[in-house]
């Protein structure tokens, strides 16, 4: 099954906003076994000069994996998703994520490829504050296994 | 931002020490739960058998964030790290036998750039392969 090349450049409204809470960055660090106090203790993050705890770098895919979605579960894209592996991530991020932060995602098909009998599909989703500050770019690779088909 | 290693201190070459990181089933579990990634294939053994895989394997976003925590820990600022990227090569299987897998990650100084910033190259080894490629990251340094 082929994706839609018709999508390449295609964006997608904005997600609606996710609110970065302690807890939530508390529950992702013990979920990586890291015990860091930057990620429980908002006196130590700001001995950093972070105005409050920060997030693990990875953190952000809690939010632009659900963005990611709507292109993964559009039917009008035709992504298998049964046959779909992980096959890149790449975050740049302009800032840490930290507690209180409200984001907003814009995902964007950045591109459809052909790999052997594979198809590739490469998304980036870009996270902003709500107020409009940028704070990360993460690009995705999907690549779908061929099938016996 | 406060990185407590200082670009001055390091050079091309300049290697992170080697880390290793134990992963069981209940760490994939508890990922399942802070990430939102229920994919049967990071829990059910008999799931992930039936769509051809070995066993239960990892989300490669756990292997990444914990290859993250390794840049994160050496450079003593979770802040400083400022683009991060990987290439899932080989998925890592872990059993449920009680012991998992072992994760061993180690790091290497490949460039300095500009505003105290420098490029990290990153591997990880699974107990029988490389699990990521072209792991890479650029950290902001004092």
């Amino acid at each position: 099954m082929t994706i839609n090349r018709a999508f390449i450049g295609r964006s997608y409204p904005p997600s609606a906003p996710y609110a970065v809470s302690r807890e939530k960055i508390r529950e992702f660090a013990e979920a990586i076994g890291d015990p860091n106090p930057v990620y429980r203790d908002a006196a130590i993050a700001r001995a950093l000069g972070h105005p409050d705890v920060v997030a693990p770098p990875t953190f952000v895919i809690v939010v632009t994996m659900k963005v990611a979605w709507q292109a993964v579960f559009d039917p009008d894209l035709g992504v298998d998703y049964t046959r779909a592996v992980h096959g890149q991530q790449q975050f740049s991020h302009t800032r840490p994520i930290r507690a209180g932060d409200h984001l907003v995602g814009t995902l964007t098909i950045a591109d459809i490829t052909s790999a052997g009998r594979n198809e590739v599909l490469r998304t980036r989703v870009d996270v902003a504050t709500t107020a409009g500050e940028p704070v990360c770019s993460a690009v995705s690779t999907l690549v779908v296994r061929g099938g016996d088909r | 931002m406060t990185a407590t290693v200082s670009y001055d201190d390091v050079a091309v070459g300049t290697e992170m020490p080697a880390r290793t990181f134990p992963v069981q089933r209940l760490d994939l579990i508890r990922y399942c739960g802070a990430s939102g990634d229920f994919n049967v294939i990071h829990w059910n053994q008999r799931k992930a058998q039936a769509v051809g895989l070995p066993d239960v394997i990892a989300h490669g976003m756990f292997v990444m964030a914990l290859v993250g925590r390794f840049v994160t820990d050496w450079a003593g600022d979770p802040g400083a790290v400022v683009d991060y990227g990987v290439r899932f090569s080989t998925m890592l299987v872990v059993p449920d036998d009680d012991v998992g897998a072992n994760l061993e990650v180690s790091g290497v100084v490949t460039e300095k750039l500009e505003g105290r910033r420098v490029r990290v190259e990153l591997a990880a080894r699974g107990p029988e392969t490389k699990v990521l490629t072209q792991a890479r990251a650029v950290v902001q340094l004092a």
